[in-house]
């Protein structure tokens, strides 16, 4: 953790409405690129909260995703054309709308998060990540027969309101919440759930809350996300969200290292990447990354960046 | 201070304790000893809110616990060092003192405590930042009953400090095992497998088969009866 984490996180802040400022003179391709790494990484922090730090592991955060993404387009869906007109707001008007659009969306995950998380959070391991993945398939199927919401054609015309600002001033957002919380002392008690339960409840933790507040937590986040790639995408399917997708953010947590949240900021950003530079061989382009990824894990089973000594027993 | 009437406890269809009962009196070192499957683990863990009793009453200081939360329990002031060292092996040795104090609040009281398990683990001062998974076997076991230290305990449960740890620590620990309840009056139940070592440090002991308190009275009795020690002290 940098030493002064409030100083960093107003710096990252800095930082994004800068990028933003300059934004005109950047390749749109490279924009874009940027932009889909920063929602994948505000994804792997999120969940490594959940599945690292708190050693729960969870198959279900595209699921939470989803609500976010379609909660926020439906707000500003609903909003934009209401209060701006047909011309549209000003930036700032704009702006304070898709602010509240995110956190609607974040709040809904949290929710989701909740219902999902107080009777599942009893079952351990295995058991767990099959319930997670089932509900998070629920959540897609629902959405998929919901006409109001579009059904399996999804959301259409959703306004592009996600810049390079919002999700580079959300990846900060998550890093400091994630980074704070897992090194205060209210915060030791996810690592202390994760190395041993029974200990844990030996020395008094109530290990079932500290289960369910990671899991809330990392379902807000996936719900912000989820709000950035719709209104990044502007069409958001059902099919979108599909259990592939969780897996995929699994796959960086696990790549990064369980409990590491530069690790996994790295491995995100490797896993969005290596597609787009892959795109030369066409065709071949998803075997070589799964072959890649075949490669890696072979060669670093306990996370690519994992150098911490002792971390490494789980 | 402690006083379990009829405790039954089991898992799934199999019973692990079949309506068990005994008291212990403030100040005492207390010995529950017995082979494997004697339903010792299972006796702590029941006390602790762990797990929960099939049928029986748990009562600690007067008041009804058999069923509260584990963290409720520990606030009363019951602390438990579970078997096999359960460290926080990703934490550092002072962070996991931290979490021992995790009910505490009063930050006055917490470093009074944290000198005290210093001074009688002064090992663990030597290794305050270093991380409790690379602690040896004697130093984690320690670690576990600093870390149950730190809840300011009236009453300490130890399941088997002895396990997998080198000889000559384990006698250390047994010392200290008697200055923390000496000095700090704080009563003890132990859970041993090594019944020698149980029955010289403790007063009172109870021997347990499949779920039956099978033989119970003053340790240094029980040490010299014939069937005990033909059955657990070797001859």
């Amino acid at each position: 953790m940098p030493p002064k984490p409030h100083l960093a996180l107003l710096a990252a802040l800095l930082f994004a409405f800068g990028v933003q400022h300059f934004s005109d003179q950047f390749n749109p391709y490279y924009l874009d690129v940027l932009t889909g790494i920063g929602i994948n990484v505000i994804l792997a922090v999120s969940l490594n909260l959940v599945n690292g730090y708190t050693g729960q592991f969870s198959l279900g955060h595209a699921g939470f995703m989803s609500v976010g993404a379609y909660l926020s387009a439906a707000v500003t869906l609903y909003f934009a054309p209401r209060w701006f007109g047909e011309d549209g707001g000003t930036a700032w008007q704009e702006g304070g709308l898709f602010l509240m659009a995110l956190l609607a969306g974040g709040l809904s995950a949290a929710f989701a998060g909740l219902l999902v998380g107080v009777p599942s959070l009893r079952l351990k391991g295995d058991y767990l990540a099959l319930v997670t993945l089932g509900f998070g398939e629920i959540i897609r199927v629902t959405f998929q027969n919901v006409e109001s919401l579009g059904g399996a054609l999804g959301l259409n015309g959703i306004p592009p309101y996600t810049t390079i600002f919002w999700v580079l001033a959300f990846v900060a957002i998550t890093i400091f919440v994630v980074t704070c919380l897992v090194n205060s002392t209210y915060g030791r008690g996810f690592l202390a759930t994760r190395d041993d339960e029974i200990a844990s409840e030996a020395v008094g933790l109530n290990t079932t809350r500290y289960k369910i507040v990671a899991f809330v937590i990392g379902a807000f986040f996936a719900g912000i996300a989820g709000g950035l790639y719709g209104h990044f995408k502007l069409t958001i399917t059902p099919t979108g969200f599909d259990f592939t997708k969780s897996i995929e953010i699994v796959v960086m947590v696990i790549l990064g290292g369980m409990g590491n949240t530069l690790g996994v900021i790295l491995a995100a950003i490797l896993l969005t990447l290596l597609p787009e530079v892959l795109r030369p061989v066409a065709e071949y382009r998803m075997v070589l990354y799964s072959f890649l990824l075949i490669v890696l894990m072979l060669a670093r089973p306990q996370g690519l960046f994992n150098f911490k000594f002792g971390k490494s027993k789980a | 201070m402690l006083r379990i009437t009829d405790l039954s406890v089991s898992y799934g269809a199999i019973s692990a304790l079949d309506g068990i009962s005994f008291a212990i009196e403030q100040g005492a070192i207390v010995t529950l000893i017995g082979g494997n499957g004697a339903g010792k683990t299972t006796t702590l863990r029941t006390i602790s809110g762990l797990l929960r009793p099939k049928a029986g009453r748990i009562e600690f200081l007067g008041e009804d616990i058999t069923k509260l939360r584990p963290h409720q329990i520990v606030a009363r002031g019951l602390c438990h060092v579970p078997e096999g060292r359960m460290i926080f092996s990703n934490l550092t040795v002072d962070e996991n003192l931290a979490m021992g104090a995790y009910l505490q609040s009063d930050d006055e009281l917490i470093a009074r405590n944290r000198d005290y398990v210093f001074s009688i683990f002064p090992r663990l001062k030597e290794r305050i930042r270093q991380m409790a998974g690379t602690l040896s076997g004697g130093e984690q076991q320690m670690l576990a009953i600093g870390r149950a230290l730190m809840g300011n305990p009236k009453f300490l449960m130890l399941d088997e400090p002895s396990l997998g740890i080198a000889p000559r620590l384990i006698s250390t620990i047994f010392e200290k095992i008697v200055e923390i309840n000496q000095q700090h009056g704080i009563t003890i139940l132990l859970v041993e497998q090594n019944a020698n070592l149980a029955l010289e440090v403790s007063r009172t002991a109870y021997v347990l088969e499949t779920g039956h308190i099978v033989m119970q009275g003053e340790s240094k009795q029980l040490r010299t009866d014939p069937q005990l020690k033909a059955t657990y002290l070797g001859g």
